[in-house]
């Protein structure tokens, strides 16, 4: 009985009651600044392309139905027709996607499907490498490696000094990487229960990747190919460089052609005084090309979404 | 393909299928090969380019200016500077003066102003490196045969001398040291603004904000931005840093610049760009980074009273941090070889002197790049080999980089 110790209640020796902290909140306004920032980015983007292609589009000479389908860009004469840039965007763009589609398509079932863990280590970090050179370096490569190839090839009457086809296949190679490496996560995410049930059923390696993984996998897949056409529409350098300097209406791959990025960048590169209508021009193009973007951004979103619920 | 598993007789499918199983996995792995083979193409295109053979010669006979029979090595600064009077225009001479008296100048100075103005070495052919290796006797010949004063020499377009020399108009003497340092500034910037930025607003997603409308429109908001072409950000640089800001990113209202000289086009502006560019990619590794870090962690940390900010500056930042310097480091690989939004924002393409600062104009390497790329002269091309180099090396080194932070990063985790 003596051993019980008896409490009695006391006052405590520190106040533990919550108190305020104002450094604390201060840090997290800063927080919340920070975190509301990228939509400032966004308003900004809109804002600004949006008010200079609005004076654009307010020029007498201008009309939004003439800039979408008109078929000559010659700011000379106050030709505005978007048509021949986004054609030549086009068309770089879906030489890239026929090579980068199969081959990274190819690049994602070999390593998730078929690799040794071993070569995977060895392989990802040489796709990585491919992905991290600026794509000025690929413009470079363009002119001086594929576009002489091409002439070679070809013949140099055929093929120009600068053309889409050059600008395009080596776009392609730059997105490889990209696409190859979103289609492998896509793939790899696939349960491996599917993968053992296939094969128990004696469906060879390849039947169990076509078959099973890949419809597994498709909106990953599928989210990779937009992401990767998003990437080629919005790319810059390399047609800078290779495609040609020039609108020019054509379908021909060999010929000159500049693209809707080009162009920006050739004429913001020069001379270019504020408040012209050539500056204003440029907004208008690139307004047009972040609502395409943002379009495609949202649906890859979208699909990937989709793909989660399916999984889960 | 439903077919093979319904037949009875599978065996009669079997050899079908196994050739196809071969077939298919040659093409899988040739698509593989092919990527491994573009690096391989693109590498040896460049170390091609930026070595081998050149063919100098010059404009005019170093022999033809001999006075007396005195060779323009020998002699001394007054008949120097005589030479160099009577071979240049009335003008340049003046210019040169102005730009310091030749009273000042030592012997070996006017001898090399002597050399570059009145001799002017030229490059009258270059060569692959290829080619300089297998048909030597044949580059060797021609040059003879064409042009009988000049000189080859193998030369290699990286070289001390050009990481320190500035931007010249002449290929043998330009080098990329302004373009070098208008990156660093430019970058060093970019790290100031998008790092802190991003951190914070990875800090905010992961660990404040609640999941409403407003902080999932944030983060879809983040995932669009990475999305957002690079030249669109070059024009929002343009129209919001570069005009509206102008007073504060030429410097005039700090009264750094003289007001008519000034314009917003300066390494400030520059690396606000490209934070704003890089901003989305920091703010998702970080989060990733965050996310990893073990919620026993913090609810031990708030299990001993620590308040919302004690545990993530205590315990969350430490442990995320690895992944956080990853993250940022490759993001800013990707800001150093960005070229198109500093050619919207109007990086000057031609200058020769060191940015002094914020507000000093500034070229950078991609656009030094860009630059001698896009001229029809071969040499340039060779130039542009060299810049490639050095830029790839600068961004392999900052990837090595990343990459022993992720292994440390890695180790650490499996410690615990």
């Amino acid at each position: 009985m003596e051993n019980t110790r008896q409490y009695t209640p006391q006052a405590p020796a520190i106040d533990l009651r919550r108190h305020k902290r104002p450094t604390e909140q201060v840090i997290q306004a800063f927080l919340v600044f920070c975190g509301v920032f990228s939509i400032f980015i966004t308003l900004g983007i809109v804002y600004e392309i949006g008010k200079e292609a609005l004076l654009f589009f307010k020029l007498p000479e201008v009309s939004v139905w003439a800039f979408l389908t008109g078929t000559t860009w010659q700011p000379k004469i106050g030709a505005f027709g978007i048509l021949p840039l986004l054609n030549a965007t086009l068309m770089t763009t879906a030489i890239a996607m026929a090579i980068a589609v199969p081959l990274g398509l190819g690049v994602a079932i070999y390593l998730s499907e078929y690799a040794s863990p071993r070569v995977r280590a060895l392989l990802k970090p040489v796709l990585e490498v491919l992905a991290g050179i600026p794509t000025v370096v690929y413009g470079y490569f363009a002119l001086t490696f594929m576009t002489p190839l091409l002439r070679t090839v070809f013949g140099s009457d055929v093929v120009d000094i600068y053309n889409t086809a050059s600008a395009g296949l080596v776009m392609g190679i730059l997105i490889l990487p990209l696409i190859s490496s979103i289609s492998e996560d896509a793939l790899a995410a696939v349960p491996r229960s599917l993968r053992e049930a296939a094969y128990g059923l004696g469906a060879t390696k390849l039947e169990t990747a076509l078959v099973v993984v890949l419809p597994a996998a498709l909106s990953g897949l599928a989210a990779a190919f937009i992401v990767g056409l998003s990437r080629a529409i919005g790319e810059t350098m390399i047609v800078a460089l290779a495609a040609g300097a020039g609108p020019n209406f054509t379908l021909n791959p060999f010929k000159g052609a500049e693209t809707m990025t080009g162009h920006i960048v050739r004429m913001s590169g020069g001379d270019l005084s504020y408040d012209s209508i050539d500056y204003n021009s440029l907004f208008a193009i690139g307004l047009f090309l972040f609502v395409v973007t943002l379009l495609l951004n949202l649906f890859s979103q979208f699909v990937v979404r989709r793909f989660r619920e399916v999984q889960e | 393909m439903n077919k093979p598993f319904l037949t009875p007789y599978f065996d009669e499918n079997l050899g079908r299928r196994r050739l196809a199983e071969r077939v298919w996995n040659v093409i899988f792995r040739a698509s593989t090969t092919a990527g491994i083979i573009f690096l391989a193409l693109l590498l040896f295109n460049i170390l091609n380019q930026s070595f081998g053979y050149v063919a100098m010669t010059t404009k005019v006979d170093p022999d033809t200016l001999a006075v007396n029979g005195v060779a323009l090595e020998d002699m001394d600064k007054d008949s120097l500077v005589a030479v160099l009077q009577a071979n240049v225009s009335k003008g340049k001479f003046r210019q040169l003066e102005r730009e310091l008296p030749m009273a000042e100048r030592s012997r070996d100075e006017v001898y090399g102003l002597v050399w570059s103005d009145v001799v002017e070495p030229e490059i009258a052919g270059t060569w692959l490196l290829v080619d300089s290796i297998l048909h030597r006797e044949k580059i060797l010949a021609e040059t003879a045969q064409k042009f009988p004063r000049a000189e080859v020499t193998f030369r290699s377009w990286v070289s001390p001398q050009f990481l320190a020399t500035p931007q010249a108009s002449n290929p043998l003497t330009a080098g990329v040291r302004t373009a070098i340092l208008g990156s660093l500034y430019t970058i060093l910037i970019t790290i100031l603004i998008a790092f802190p930025l991003g951190v914070g607003a990875a800090i905010y997603l992961e660990e404040y904000a609640a999941d409403n409308r407003l902080n999932r429109l944030i983060q879809t908001n983040i995932s669009n931005l990475a999305g957002v072409p690079s030249i669109i950000y070059g024009m929002l640089g343009l129209a919001i840093f570069v005009r509206t800001l102008e007073p504060l990113t030429s410097g005039v209202m700090f009264g750094a610049t003289e007001p008519g000289t000034a314009n917003g086009r300066t390494i400030l502006s520059a690396g606000w760009t490209l934070a704003l560019l890089v901003l989305p990619l920091i703010i998702i590794n970080a989060q990733e980074a965050i996310r990893s870090v073990s919620a026993s962690l913090k609810q031990a940390s708030y299990g001993l009273g620590a308040t919302r900010w004690q545990t993530i500056w205590h315990h969350v930042l430490p442990g995320a941090m690895p992944g956080i310097l990853t993250g940022t480091i490759l993001a800013i690989s990707r800001a150093i070889g960005e070229t198109a939004p500093l050619v919207v924002v109007g990086a000057a393409t031609y200058i020769t002197f060191d940015p002094t600062g914020l507000f000093s104009k500034f070229t950078t390497l991609p656009i030094q790049i860009y630059q001698w790329t896009a001229r029809p002269q071969p040499e340039f091309r060779n130039l542009a080999a060299g810049a490639i180099l050095v830029l790839l090396i600068m961004l392999m080194s900052l990837n090595a980089a990343a990459i022993l932070l992720r292994n440390r990063f890695r180790k650490a985790l499996y410690d615990r």
